[in-house]
Order: structure tokens, then C-alpha cells, then sequence
């Protein structure tokens, strides 16, 4: 009877429908997982924690006091902790050990520290502990003493607090008109400099003699640079003496005054005076600085902005080179191309061209494209700046042609299968109305194959952008002087190095100085990156939606 | 109750136009020739697919194609507009005269020859474009860019085709969105649209209702008076209502060709009134 029912149970299929869902499940949860978790790590280091202060005993040693922020706690057998001479209590197998993020690298030589929580005190968490996020250094905590100008001591005691943010603020602002004359400013003019230097040693290339009007004329031009950057110059002398006006002195942990400037202090808070809804701000605030800002103190500290901006760029450059490169080949291979074996073989080998390893990849880009076609664009364009290279050095350009290359295998092969799609009845309709083929193709083949080109896209896209390895050879860097899009014309640098994020992963948690405070950026850079690559294919899926609106095919 | 009483209408103005049909006397002898056959042979590869067609079509009547599948009808019409061309394997071997000239001549450019001989297919393959652009499209082809000319032929077009009134109010709507009859009447009208001489229907009304059949039918009748039908259908009522001048064709051979009334009533082949009396195919 048992037997009769499962058999039955077995044909009715429903075993394969519970094979079926528990596959698509555990996919579900594994990406829900990952993702959950890197979100959780990566997310979390932008929430103000509460700064604890407490006091530590370890054993035939003083009672120090202990700022700072508990990071972890982990459980560790008794056996490890003997060994390390603390003794527990009888029968205990085990304690806590905690790792406090104490901050005052400059000082204490460490920011983290592991502690025993056996020996730690009761933690307190005092409403005036300060949390200072610095330009070097990494962060400081502390109890505000005083706010000084100029030596002179402005403010003391808890009014101080105000004083103090209304001062930062001011250094904030003096310091981003620095960074806009310094980058923008004197900028165009090392540019404009630096072209009057080309076009001279171009006319020494030419031959013109040295006493000629050209040579003046430059000279003159160069003149005019050198009076405006005085000028600059005497700006940012003001600026700094400005910006170097205020200090402050904060009392650490252990008891020392350290007076620090103000110049050098990007945001104080005092995290446990904070309510829910002003951590939730500062919170928001924090991310946006993480997105929207420049890295600092060899890319463990603030934000990752240009690394965005390079792989957005990348990207976008990638697609509109490898689009109309795919698609053409495509339309030759499926459409004119007498199929044959030879047809046969190019597309085996455009098929099989996607399962190249990138990095061989990156390896074509370095020789073919920076030494080979960057070397003779330079020697052919730019001789006036060899042997400095200009197109042949990695660069931007190279990186997304040799990413064009990678993925335009999947463009040709979603362009062929829309390609053939598009039903014969709608080709012959239009070559009898008089139409060429060129003229089919133009007019209702190819818009009608569009949502198949974009596919091939969303797919190059998708891999385009989590790939790292080529990009390494071919222009990746891991900290970008100037972002390839600015004011200077041409506006857009194509010859530029840049960064990008999945670099920019590696980079951070495996070249760092230091790991503990590097990790979890590592964490949100990846969130960041997921999110990006998410949010490119998004757009793309929209326009093709539309497209597939537009030229939807006949149903028959 | 409305549907119904157009479908009474629609079949009756079909019968008046059968019998009018019939009434009418038909003489190979005395039409203007618009297509000449001479002796046309095609191959697919190795296999002959025509064997050496001799055959006149007349100018401003319908003649349709009848005979099994695969007899050759189909790729018989197909070399009037060349659209066998696309086919690699394909070989001919013979004349085909276009008023009086061989449009398989190499001076002949098969754009403007498929302008001449416009074509409609068994199903309807409307491009996925709104409905104006479907009937604008040989027009633009041929780089007519202007809003009035263009709003001008296609209204003339999808009047000639009787879809104008029911698509006036939507002509920038997507022509996917018709039902099979409307899609095959606009793609008659994209096909007139351009005034070719000749047009090619393959059968037209196979993929549709018998009401949609019956409204295209009726249009061939009105169509016949400014071009040359040919028609190709393996129903030999919708032929014998419909055309003029009916050839029989079976394994590739043309076994007879004459005016609709004889053919179907006084077939002179044997094969022939075996087909049309139900005997195969």
C-alpha cells in the first residue's frame, strides 16, 4: 500500500517540483545572504557607535582608562587565555575578548586594541566624549579642554563644543576654496603652461629659428601664466595663514593635553550625546560623504568618489565602443557573409573568445593598444611631449577598448540570435515593397533586433564592470591625480589613468597600512559596486523594455 | 446583433459577385498580355522544381494559381518579383517578360522591379510599426518625406484596401494590434500604396476567418480594375470566385490554362477535373 502511494507520488512529479524549488531556494538564500552580509559590514561603519570609556586592569599593572569603540566580541577558550596568563575562575571555560577601536594612532601607536573583558571595568559612556574624524591620522577621541586662536584661548568647558563646530566649519570652507584654486584654478594654468612648453619644443621639431615672432609670442603667453599664478599664489599664502588660525586641546584617554589644528579635522560629533534621529542624519551624511568624496590617507579613510566615477565612465565608454563594433560584425557574420565553413569557424572562435581568461586579455591591451597604438598615436601626434608618452602610457581609452574587446563576443552573439528571430515573412515584406537589403536591414531588421543588442549589452555591461584583472595593465590606478572629465578642454581626458572600484577593493583591503580600519570599507565599497553594476543593468533593462514596447514582433 | 447583420450583408454582396463574374465572357485571344511565360525552368540545387512553363497573363485581371501543395505555384509567382533571388540554390532557366521585357535581364534592378510587382503573403507580416508608417514605408523608400503626399497616399491606400474607415481614428497606433483580416488588408494597402502594375497575393486568406476571406476577396474584385492580380490559393472556390483566367499546375508542370468558367466547368485535362471534382491533392 505504502509502496503503491509513493510510487505514485514519484510519477505525479512532485518530487521534481521539491527538487526544483529547494534549487531555486538555496540560490535564493546564498544571494540574499551574501549580499545581506556584505551590506551589514559595509553599512554599519557609518553609524555613529557610542563611544565607551571604561576603566582596564591587566594584572601587576596600573588601572589605565580606555575611549574608545567596541568593534567586536569574540569568545575565547580558557586554554588560549592561560597561556597568555589570565586565569580564570574555577570551572569557567571560557571568556570575552573585545576589540576597542581606541583611535590616537599618532599617539598610542595602535588604534585597535584587543582586550580581555575579565579585567575591564564597568564602561560608562559620558555625553562629552568627542569623536574626531581627522585629515591624518585616523580618528581621535577625547574630552574637549579648550579652543584656542592663535594661542589665545577662546572658549573652555561645554560652550566650547559650539564654538569648536562653528570653527570647523569655517576651515571646511577656507580649505574647499584651496582644493577649487589649487586643482581648478592653477590647474588650467600648469595646463596652459605645459602646452606652451609643447608648442615650443614642437617649433624647435619644425626647425623655426629661435629668435623668431612664434618664440616671443609664446614667451609672452608663458609671461601672462607666470603673473597669474603669482597672483594665485598670493591668494592660497593668504588662505593658509587663515585656515592655520585655530586649535584645539583635547585631553586622551590616559590623561595627556594634545592641542591639534583645526585645519587638520574633517568632523567632531559626540556620539553619545547624539539622539536616534540626529544618529540617522549623521548617519546619512556619513554615507554621502563615502560616496561623493575623495580618499584620503592611502584610500582607508574617506570617501570613493573618483573610483565611481572612473568605473561609471569605463563602462559607459566600454558600451559605446563595443556596440556598433558588435553589431556590425554580427550583421556581416549572420547577414552578407556567405555561410560556410569558414563562417563556421570565425564564429566558433568568437564564441570561444568570451572563455579567455581577462587578464590574457589585459595583457593584449598593454602590448597591442598602449605600446603599439598608444607609442605611434604618440610619435605621430604628440612628438612635442616625448619622450614623456601621452597615448602610450595606460590610460582610460585603453582600458575600455580592451574591455570592448573582452566582452564584444556576447554583443556578436545576442545580435546573431535576434538576428535570426526576426522572422523571414518580415524581410520579404519590405524587399517587396522595393526595398535593398541594406535598406531592410536599416529600416526594420536591425530596430526590430534592437532589444536583442541590448541584451548583449546589459551582458557586456554586467561583466564589464566586475572585471579588475586586465584593467590593471591597461589604466586602473590606485590613486588618480585628476578624474578624466574637468574643466580643462578637451574636457574629456581619454589618456588619463583612473581608478575604479573593484580595484579599489583590492587595493584597500590587501594593500593597506592598516586592516582593521581598511576592512569595512572593503565591505562598502563591494555594496557599493554590487549596487552600481545593479543599477547600470536596471537602466539598460528599462530602454530595452521600451524597445521591446516599440518593435514588439508579430505574435505568428 | 450589429455583427450579424454585416456578415448577412458581406455574404450576400459575395454571391452578387460570383454570379456577376460568371456572366462575363472571357477570352485569352483578345487581352493586353502583362506577364509572358517562355519556356521557364527552375531548379532547387539539383531538383526541378519547374518544368518548361509557357504561359500569358493579362493585363487588369485576376488569374489565380490553383494545384496541390508543393505543384510549384507558389515559386512560379515568387520569379515574378524575383523573390526567389533570396534562395541560393535556386537555377532558372527560360524567359520572363514584364510588358514585354526579360526582368531576369542583368540590367534589371530588382529594387525597382519589386516596385513594379508589388506582393502580398500567405500570412500578414505587418512591420511592427504604427499603421501610417506600415503603408508610408515603400514611399519613404523611395525618399518621399513629405507630411502631405505621405497623408494623402496612405489615406488613398487604405480606401483602396477598405480599411480606412476602421482605422482613421488610429493610424499612429501599432499595426500589431489589428486583428489577421485588418493586418492583411493593410498589408494589400502598403503594398498599393507604391501603384505597382502587377500584385502578387500568395494566398492571401489562408491564415484568415471566412469573413475577413470574404472581404479580401471582394477587394481583389474592386483592385482588378487598375492592376494585374495573380493569386495564388489551394481553395479552388475562393479561385473559381475570385479570377478570371485559372492554371492548374501539378508537379511542377502548367497542365492547363484558361478562363475560370471553362477551366472549372469543362476541364480539358483529365488531371485536371480530377483535381477540381476532389480526386487528390
Amino acid at each position: 500500500m505504502s509502496k503503491q502511494s509513493f510510487s505514485s507520488w514519484f510519477k505525479s512529479g512532485s518530487p521534481w517540483v521539491w527538487l526544483n524549488a529547494g534549487a531555486v531556494s538555496i540560490s535564493l538564500v546564498m544571494v540574499v545572504g551574501l549580499l545581506g552580509l556584505i551590506a551589514v559590514r559595509g553599512l554599519s561603519h557609518f553609524w555613529p557607535a557610542n563611544v565607551m570609556e571604561v576603566s582596564y586592569t591587566e594584572p601587576n599593572q596600573q588601572v589605565e582608562s580606555l575611549i574608545g569603540e567596541v568593534i567586536e566580541t569574540e569568545t575565547v577558550p580558557a586554554s588560549q587565555l592561560k597561556r597568555v596568563g589570565v586565569e580564570l575562575a574555577e570551572g569557567q571555560v571560557s571568556a570575552e575578548r573585545v576589540l576597542v577601536k581606541v583611535g590616537n594612532r599618532d599617539y598610542f601607536g595602535m588604534d585597535f586594541r584587543w582586550v580581555n573583558a575579565p579585567w575591564l571595568g564597568q564602561a560608562s559612556y559620558p555625553k562629552e566624549l568627542l569623536s574626531i574624524e581627522r585629515r591624518e591620522w585616523g580618528r581621535f577621541y577625547g574630552r574637549l579642554v579648550t579652543v584656542k586662536q592663535q594661542g589665545e584661548v577662546i572658549a573652555t568647558g561645554d560652550e566650547a563644543y559650539d564654538e569648536l563646530q562653528q570653527r570647523i566649519s569655517r576651515s571646511n570652507d577656507i580649505i574647499d576654496e584651496i582644493k577649487h584654486l589649487e586643482y581648478s584654478e592653477i590647474g588650467k594654468i600648469n595646463h596652459g603652461i605645459e602646452s606652451i612648453r609643447l608648442d615650443k619644443r614642437q617649433l624647435e621639431l619644425d626647425g623655426v629659428a629661435e629668435n623668431s615672432i612664434e618664440f616671443s609670442d609664446l614667451a609672452d603667453a608663458k609671461a601672462k601664466f607666470d603673473d597669474d599664478y603669482r597672483v594665485l599664489q598670493k591668494q592660497l599664502a593668504v588662505l593658509y595663514t587663515d585656515l592655520n588660525r585655530d586649535q584645539m586641546v583635547v585631553k586622551m584617554s590616559d590623561g595627556r593635553e594634545v592641542e591639534i589644528p583645526l585645519a587638520k579635522i574633517v568632523l567632531i560629533h559626540r556620539p553619545n550625546a547624539m539622539g536616534v534621529v540626529e544618529k540617522i542624519g549623521f548617519y546619512g551624511h556619513a554615507v554621502w560623504d563615502f560616496v561623493s568624496g575623495d580618499p584620503r590617507e592611502a584610500n582607508t579613510e574617506g570617501g570613493v568618489f573618483p573610483a565611481i566615477f572612473g568605473t561609471i565612465m569605463m563602462v559607459m565608454i566600454m558600451a559605446v565602443l563595443v556596440t556598433p563594433f558588435g553589431v556590425i560584425a554580427a550583421v556581416y557574420l549572420k547577414e552578407y557573409a556567405k555561410q560556410g565553413p569558414l563562417i563556421r569557424l570565425i564564429r566558433i572562435a568568437v564564441n570561444n573568445l568570451a572563455g579567455v581568461p581577462s587578464i590574457v586579455y589585459g595583457v593584449f591591451g598593454l602590448g597591442f593598444f598602449v605600446y603599439f597604438l598608444g607609442g605611434n598615436i604618440d610619435e605621430l601626434f604628440f612628438q612635442a611631449s616625448l619622450p614623456s608618452p601621452t597615448f602610450g602610457t595606460p590610460g582610460l581609452m585603453w582600458a575600455s577598448l580592451t574591455l570592448a574587446i573582452l566582452t564584444v563576443p556576447v554583443v556578436i552573439v545576442a545580435t546573431e540570435e535576434g538576428l535570426s528571430r526576426i522572422p523571414r515573412a518580415i524581410r520579404e515584406g519590405s524587399l517587396a515593397l522595393g526595398a535593398t537589403k541594406a535598406e531592410t536591414l536599416w529600416r526594420t531588421v536591425l530596430p526590430m533586433a534592437a532589444p536583442a543588442m541590448m541584451t548583449g549589452l546589459i551582458l557586456a555591461v554586467a561583466r564589464a564592470a566586475g572585471e579588475v584583472a586586465p584593467l590593471m595593465m591597461v589604466g586602473v590606478v590606485k590613486l588618480a591625480p585628476a578624474l578624466a572629465v574637468d574643466n580643462i578642454a578637451p574636457y574629456l581626458h581619454l589618456d588619463r589613468q583612473f581608478m575604479h572600484l573593484g580595484f579599489h577593493i583590492y587595493d584597500v583591503g590587501f594593500q593597506s597600512p592598516n586592516v582593521e580600519a581598511a576592512r569595512p570599507l572593503v565591505y562598502a565599497t563591494a555594496i557599493l559596486l554590487v549596487f552600481i553594476i545593479i543599477g547600470l543593468n536596471l537602466v539598460a533593462i528599462q530602454i530595452r523594455n521600451r524597445l521591446r514596447e516599440t518593435y514588439k514582433a508579430s505574435e505568428s | 446583433m450589429e455583427a450579424v447583420k454585416e456578415q448577412t450583408g458581406t455574404a450576400a454582396r459575395a454571391i452578387d459577385i460570383s454570379s456577376m463574374q460568371r456572366g462575363s465572357k472571357m477570352n485569352l485571344e483578345a487581352e493586353t498580355t502583362c506577364l509572358q511565360v517562355k519556356n521557364f525552368n527552375l531548379f532547387y540545387g539539383d531538383k526541378q522544381a519547374l518544368h518548361s512553363i509557357n504561359m500569358t497573363i493579362p493585363k487588369n485581371r485576376v488569374t489565380a494559381f490553383i494545384g496541390p501543395s508543393g505543384c510549384g505555384k507558389s515559386t512560379l509567382l515568387r520569379c515574378f518579383n524575383r523573390m526567389n533571388d533570396l534562395i541560393d540554390t535556386v537555377n532558372i532557366d527560360g524567359e520572363m517578360l514584364l510588358d514585354g521585357d526579360n526582368l531576369n535581364a542583368p540590367s534589371v534592378n530588382v529594387a525597382d522591379l519589386r516596385r513594379q510587382v508589388g506582393m502580398v503573403f500567405q500570412k500578414p507580416n505587418p512591420f511592427p510599426k504604427s499603421i501610417y508608417e506600415n503603408v508610408a514605408y515603400g514611399l519613404r523608400l523611395q525618399g518621399v518625406n513629405d507630411r502631405a503626399t505621405l497623408d494623402n497616399v496612405v489615406e488613398k491606400s487604405l480606401k483602396g484596401a477598405a480599411l480606412w474607415d476602421e482605422v482613421k481614428d488610429r493610424l499612429h497606433e501599432s499595426a500589431m494590434g489589428m486583428s489577421g483580416g485588418q493586418q492583411q488588408r493593410l498589408v494589400i494597402a502598403r503594398a498599393i500604396a507604391i501603384e505597382p502594375e502587377v500584385l502578387l497575393l500568395d494566398e492571401p486568406a489562408s491564415a484568415l476567418d471566412p469573413l475577413s476571406t470574404l472581404k479580401i476577396e471582394e477587394l481583389i474584385h474592386e483592385l482588378k480594375d487598375k492592376y494585374t492580380i495573380v493569386i495564388v490559393t489551394h481553395n479552388m472556390q475562393q479561385a473559381a470566385r475570385v479570377s478570371d483566367y485559372t492554371a492548374f499546375m501539378y508537379m511542377g508542370d502548367l497542365i492547363e490554362f484558361g478562363p475560370t468558367d471553362e477551366l472549372f466547368t469543362n476541364p480539358k485535362k483529365k488531371q485536371t477535373e480530377d483535381y477540381i471534382t476532389g480526386r487528390y491533392g
